[in-house]
């Protein structure tokens, strides 16, 4: 029997009970979208979380004041709260260690702002010209802070998008207008490009302010908050860490590292970090998913073992004019094949559809990948070929004559 | 040729036991029409089926062309089946929901015979068995009685078996349409020398044969060669 007969046998087969056709392959329909669906809500998760991780800054080490508590990830002992760290430790670490792009020294601190009529609670950061490097900033309009600014404790300000919108209205010119920083008065002189609210801390909604300035004015002391150290590349990442750690351990005069009065973080670790998280919830949501195509499955199964009793006579006669039993046995195993294919064909466009709807309603944006793609249609040939099996052995196991009689 | 030693049949269905055949011994040479006669539950279907190479006797031998069919696998049965015999079913056995064409062509498609040829002969194969054209496209279960049985025909000539074993194959034909069957085998036996054997409950139709073979209660009682031999001539 050649394929293309025994196609046309499988096509007419399942077009005669369309209703229970169309029932069983809903089965995998359901399983397969859920699994394509959901693991792409699953990969989209996981985008978004590197990207705004990523979007903090590129290669990023972070050293914050106070001690490291355990092992694993390093956990500040209260940020800000600590004074370890100094401009001075920032400076020493831009000369004194290899493969840096930048560092930037940070000291963050929430404020009233107010302009002429409005005010506003906002994040304060004092900073140096290398944020823009370390942060992945770009100014919009007028310009950042310069290393003159810094030098002269100038009291000039950059406002972040949405604090300029909050204080000038929408569409009005920041720069040049003056504000007032608890109760010192700043010059706007730039105002950043959004970057869009990302992890700690919405960077649009920030008044940056020089380093010195904000020690002087605001402070009335210059620790700093933290330290932040962009490498030349990812590969140098580790290697700046240590370097870091051991010139400040220096600086400090802690021989033991254990004791450090301040700690640092990677942002690869953070990232490694955030995957397993996700990584994790993407299983979760396959597993879900794949427990859904298991039932799926069985519903196959069960058909075909209805489909097989049903049939019997029409299997006895097809022996009985000469079909052998593996004649009998590949008709229904096609046809299994067949319909879990069909069925998975059906359920990855579902599930792209579902996905697309996702990233459409802007909650988060899927990403459907080809493995996950692949993998579902082998996945429902798969279950075709192992609950079609059973069923197409039986028949094809059938004694003509008995068969014949069955009623 | 077909030879059966002492063959039998018991049917076992738990505690009931019933002999439906209980030592049956003959031999039919190529190119013989022998029609098989007797009552109602003698077992002459049963006896078909064994010959058919369907069902396997639980006592005796059964010999086709020298091969003892106990020895073979069930897919060299199948392949007996498939390429020396054309059965007729007493229950026809038509595929449901599916058209007579297709019905005949089903032989052809485990022979493996290209597809052009398939209907080519499974169109001749039908109009010897005396269906008109007009219904080769119909269900088979919108089809009457006689026109059942001649589709069930048609299936088991399309092959070009050298052996044709018809279970009441003229049962639900008028005398005409039944003539033109019984034509049909004639032809097959006397002008291609195909063997025949049919089961039959009405003695005229017995009369085509060269031989009669009567059965009752599983057993044979008569095996005679046929009296008169009524002979039909093909309509041109
Ligand atoms: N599968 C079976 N199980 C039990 N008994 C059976 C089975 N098949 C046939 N029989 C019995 O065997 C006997 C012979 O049956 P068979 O079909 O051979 O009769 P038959 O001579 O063809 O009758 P008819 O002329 O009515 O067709 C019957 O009594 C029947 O009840
Ligand atoms: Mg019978």
């Amino acid at each position: 029997m050649s394929i293309t007969d025994i196609i046309f046998e499988t096509f007419t087969a399942l077009r005669a009970n369309k209703v229970r056709t169309g029932l069983t392959m809903l089965g995998i329909v359901i399983g397969i979208s859920s699994v394509i669906a959901l693991v792409s809500i699953g990969n989209g998760a996981q985008a978004s979380i590197n990207a705004s991780i990523q979007s903090i800054g590129s290669n990023l080490i972070i050293v914050m004041p106070g001690a490291s508590r355990g092992a694993g990830v390093t956990v500040s002992a209260g940020r800000g709260s600590a004074q370890t760290l100094t401009l001075a430790d920032a400076t020493a670490i831009a000369s004194g260690v290899q493969n840096i792009a930048g560092v930037a020294p940070e000291i963050s601190s929430r404020k009233q702002v107010t302009a002429k009529g409005t005010n506003t609670n906002t994040t304060i950061t004092g900073t140096t010209p290398a944020y823009t490097t370390v942060r992945n900033f770009e100014v919009d309009d007028g310009q950042f802070i310069s290393d003159a600014n810094v030098s002269s404790n100038a009291k000039v300000a950059v406002l972040g998008p949405t604090t300029a919108t909050d204080l000038f209205g929408d569409g009005n010119e920041a720069v040049g207008q003056n504000i007032r920083i608890g109760a010192v008065q700043f010059k706007v002189i730039g105002v950043t490009k959004a970057k869009g609210g990302s992890g700690f801390q919405n960077p649009d909604d920030a008044v940056y302010i020089p380093v010195t300035s904000d020690g002087l004015f605001l402070q009335g002391n210059e620790y700093l908050s933290d330290i932040s150290i962009s490498a030349a590349s990812a590969g140098d990442a580790t290697q700046v860490q240590t370097d870091v750690t051991n010139l400040l351990l220096d600086r400090h005069h802690i021989s033991d590292p254990t004791l450090a009065d301040f700690s640092t973080v990677n942002q690869a670790d953070i990232i490694a970090a955030a995957g397993s998280v996700t990584q994790t919830f993407t299983l979760l949501l396959g597993a879900v998913a794949g427990i859904s195509l298991l039932v799926g499955g069985i519903g196959i199964m069960n058909m075909m073992l209805t489909t097989v009793t049903e049939r019997t006579r029409e299997i006895g006669l097809r022996k009985a004019i000469g079909a052998k039993a593996r004649d009998v046995s590949r008709q229904f195993l096609v046809e299994s094949v067949v319909l879990t294919f069909l069925g998975g064909a059906i359920g990855v466009a579902l599930g792209m559809i579902v996905s697309r709807l996702v990233s459409a309603s802007g909650l988060i944006q899927t990403h459907v990948s080809s493995g996950s793609v692949l993998l579902a249609f082998g996945v429902s040939a798969g279950i075709g070929i192992v609950f079609g099996y059973y069923p197409a052995r039986r028949a094809s196991k059938l004694n003509p004559i008995e068969a014949l009689r069955f009623e | 040729m077909i030879e059966v030693h002492d063959v039998g049949k018991t049917y076992s269905n738990g505690s009931v036991v019933f002999e439906a055949l209980k030592g049956i011994s003959f031999k039919i040479h190529d190119g013989e029409f022998v029609a098989i006669m007797g009552p109602s539950g003698s077992g002459k279907s049963t006896l078909m089926h064994v010959l058919g190479a369907l069902d396997t006797p639980t006592k005796g031998k059964y010999f086709l062309d020298g091969k003892d069919t106990s020895k073979l696998s069930d897919d060299e049965l199948a392949d007996i089946r498939k390429n020396k015999i054309g059965f007729v079913f007493q229950s026809f056995n038509l595929l449901p929901r599916t058209t007579v064409l297709r019905n005949v062509m089903l032989p052809l498609i485990y022979a493996g015979t290209e597809k052009e040829e398939r209907e080519v002969r499974a169109k001749a194969a039908l109009r010897a068995a005396g269906l008109d054209e007009s219904h080769f496209e119909h269900k088979s279960n919108e089809l009457s009685g006689g026109q059942i049985q001649r589709v069930a025909i048609a299936r088991a000539l399309v092959n070009n078996p050298s052996l044709i074993l018809a279970d009441e194959p003229t049962g639900n034909l008028d005398t005409k349409t039944g003539d033109i069957v019984l034509g049909t085998f004639q032809r097959l036996n006397e002008e291609e020398g195909r063997t025949i054997v049919l089961i039959t409950h009405e003695p005229e139709v017995a009369e085509h044969a060269d031989r009669i073979i009567f059965i009752k209660d599983g057993l044979i009682v008569s095996d005679s060669k046929a009296h008169t031999k009524r002979t039909i001539h093909h309509k041109t």
